[in-house]
């Protein structure tokens, strides 16, 4: 098995458990971790892949990592405001129990 | 294949796995930092050094802070606290994760393309290059993140502010926890 | 008779390095950069955990002087060994945890506090060649170790499940991640005039000379403003007073630490202590020169007593704020990080670039960029005086 292989095995498996977080967990916040996870495996890919490239010297992989933490610091911000202003609203950040636009 | 990064890769998978598995929320936020900082040695393996320091900044020191915060913040009463951990569908996504990951790694190890060997030299990479190519290649993506995360950061107070109507004695203290 | 000079003052400064190679060159080639970062290590944790202890005694005595009283002085000579009897104390002192406690999370806390306090150390230098690793990324690692800090924290408020450390952790990482963005701030305007992030780097910026005066950052306008306001900020990045709100002892008794007892008690006193010193060596090293002389006459004093002798000036400063201001509120402390710091933080970062393209001589880029910060600052002083409304303060609780 190459190196790089063992990389993306490895943020493969950590992809799978945040979106099994993501799609199992009850509490928001953690629901909210869950695709930090994901992000963070999509970012090992990316410096994986610029380490074993051909054109390492190119820093693609370092600069869409750069942006893509970036993006999920953002998120974070963005996703735990509206959290807490669910929260204000229903007096729960469990998600099995807010569902009223379920029809 | 070296020891550490079979070290760091348990680290990782054990800290992501308790981080989603765990009961307690602030648990489950401790464990995912330690899932970030084995994440950033990685990078750091990686001949990554900027991208793994950024990591430690961003996820350890602002993302698992901010979401221990709104843990705290929307602690509900102790009747709540004991409530099922997961969701009522628990199996489909746990079912649709493993396949997932089955699809991905299926594709990782039928890949026949060749890559550069481990012992290829490691890439050279200073801080200064990083800074050019930002400055002068990927300056308009870099504008547009500073575009974002000010639009993040103002839409983010403006969710987490209460409302006007509330007693305007909380408001200057939620407003600096919030950022 | 110069050469020899030279020679000897070549020496004084380099003792320590040229110790370290003449122990290392007996050794394997292949043991030979392992024992090398040992050594490293270990002077590195040995001197400024000696130095943990120095300022204690400092701090009691200075603070016993400032407010008119002795301070230690029963332990060995003027009670200089009080630190030992110190040690010894919480040694053998119960190790008290809370049966309502999260064992696991309350016994790694101070660990983690106390590792991620250390870490920063690797990057700063201490001397000519005296650094464990120059690091390319080096500030970024500093805080990068730093922001570690603050889980530490928190981790020990919550786990103790006690409603005033839990309280005093809240505060504390409110505190610090607000006071973080000008800190990181202020030292950006250095890493830009510098174009570094490597600490050894922008220090060998610093250490040229022009006729006698240093190109210390801190001799430029907003060098000097830069250096102000990051100090203030790091005051508040190690919690002291007057921004010692997270352990007021008055409102919530020792903050995020009080279920702590025995030796977990002193490593978290430590852990303050450590980041206090390791924030006051990257403003040396950022804004004063890091080993450098002031002026090019001095520069046969050994680099390395040049930044003991600044670290220990700074640490006097710190405990002469303590002794001087009373503490905050938590929305006065709120209030001037993102009123007052973070503008002028952003300001300042203006006027650094400015500096470069201001044309004429010297005495006219200061009057420019001094201009540039000290109308804004009286201006920004001014709006935010005026938005309080002086008034009798109607008190809800305490009728």
């Amino acid at each position: 098995m190459t190196p790089l292989n063992g990389y993306l095995l490895l943020a493969a498996f950590l992809f799978s458990i945040g979106l099994a977080g993501a799609l199992t967990r009850r509490n928001a916040i953690l629901v909210l971790a869950g695709i930090e996870l994901m992000l963070n495996a999509a970012n090992l890919n990316f410096i994986a892949f610029w380490r074993y490239g051909t054109h390492p010297e190119a820093l693609t992989g370092t600069m869409f990592a750069i942006f893509s933490i970036s993006i999920a610091a953002a998120e974070a911000a963005v996703g735990l405001g509206l959290i807490l202003a669910v929260y204000r609203h229903f007096k729960t950040t469990d998600l099995d129990e807010i569902d009223s636009l379920k029809g | 294949m070296t020891i550490l990064f079979l070290i760091l890769a348990v680290l990782a998978i054990v800290g992501a796995s308790a981080a989603m598995a765990f009961r307690s929320a602030v648990h489950a936020i401790l464990a995912l930092a330690l899932a970030f900082v084995s994440l950033a040695i990685l990078y750091l393996s990686l001949d990554a050094q900027f991208v793994g320091f950024t990591q430690i900044i961003v996820y350890v020191g602002a993302v698992a802070i901010l979401a221990v915060f709104a843990i705290m913040m929307t602690r509900s009463d102790s009747a709540h606290h004991h409530t099922e951990v997961f969701s009522k569908s628990w199996l489909t996504g746990l079912v649709l994760a493993g396949g997932v990951f089955t699809v991905l790694a299926w594709a990782v190890l039928g890949d026949k393309t060749q890559h550069a060997a481990a012992d290829a030299p490691a890439p050279v990479t200073t801080v200064t290059q990083i800074g050019e190519a930002l400055m002068q290649r990927y300056a308009f993506p870099l504008e547009i993140m500073g575009l974002l995360l000010t639009a993040a950061l103002i839409g983010a107070v403006v969710l987490a502010m209460p409302l006007l109507s509330n007693k305007s004695g909380a408001k200057s203290v939620t407003k600096g926890d919030a950022r | 008779m110069a050469s020899m000079n030279t020679g000897i003052v070549e020496q004084a400064d380099q003792i320590f390095v040229v110790l370290k190679g003449a122990v290392v060159s007996h050794l394997p080639t292949i043991l030979q950069p392992l024992v090398s970062a040992i050594i490293s290590v270990i002077a590195v944790v040995a001197v400024f955990a000696g130095l943990f202890a120095l300022t204690t005694v400092f701090e009691r005595k200075g603070l016993g002087r400032m407010q008119n009283r002795l301070g230690p002085n029963r332990v060995g000579p003027f009670g200089f060994f009080q630190p030992a009897a110190d040690g010894i104390k919480s040694l053998t002192k119960e190790d008290l945890v809370p049966r309502a406690a999260d064992k696991i999370v309350h016994f790694l806390a101070p660990v983690v506090l106390v590792a991620a306090s250390f870490l920063g150390y690797a990057v700063l230098p201490v001397g000519r060649n005296m650094v464990v690793t120059n690091l390319d990324a080096g500030v970024l690692y500093f805080f990068a170790a730093g922001s570690m800090v603050e889980l530490g924290v928190f981790m020990a408020g919550w786990s103790s499940h006690s409603k005033y450390s839990l309280l005093g952790a809240m505060r504390a990482v409110a505190q610090m991640i607000s006071y973080e963005v000008p800190l990181v701030l202020a030292s950006i305007s250095v890493i830009m005039t510098a174009g570094s992030l490597s600490t050894v780097d922008i220090v060998a910026k610093q250490a040229q000379y022009t006729g006698t005066i240093a190109h210390w950052y801190v001799f430029t306008p907003w060098g000097f403003a830069g250096f102000i306001l990051f100090m203030i900020a790091a005051t508040a990045e190690s919690n002291r007073c007057p921004f010692d709100l997270p352990e007021g002892e008055s409102e919530i008794i020792a903050g995020y630490f009080i279920e702590y007892s025995g030796f977990k008690f002193a490593l978290f006193f430590a852990g303050e202590y450590l980041g206090m010193l390791a924030t006051s060596a990257l403003a040396i090293t950022l804004f004063l020169g890091g080993w450098s002389a002031p002026f090019s006459f001095l520069a046969w004093v050994p680099s390395w007593i040049w930044f003991f002798a600044k670290l220990l000036t700074l640490i006097f400063c710190f405990i002469w704020v303590r002794g001087t201001l009373p503490r905050l509120r938590m929305d006065q402390l709120m209030g001037l990080a993102w009123k007052f710091m973070l503008p002028m933080t952003i300001l300042n970062l203006f006027v650094a670039a400015a500096w470069r393209f201001v044309p004429g001589g010297l005495p006219v880029r200061w009057f420019v960029c001094a201009a540039m910060l000290v109308i804004p600052f009286a201006l920004l002083s001014r709006g935010l005086r005026s938005e309080k409304k002086l008034q009798t303060r109607t008190y809800r609780f305490a009728e």
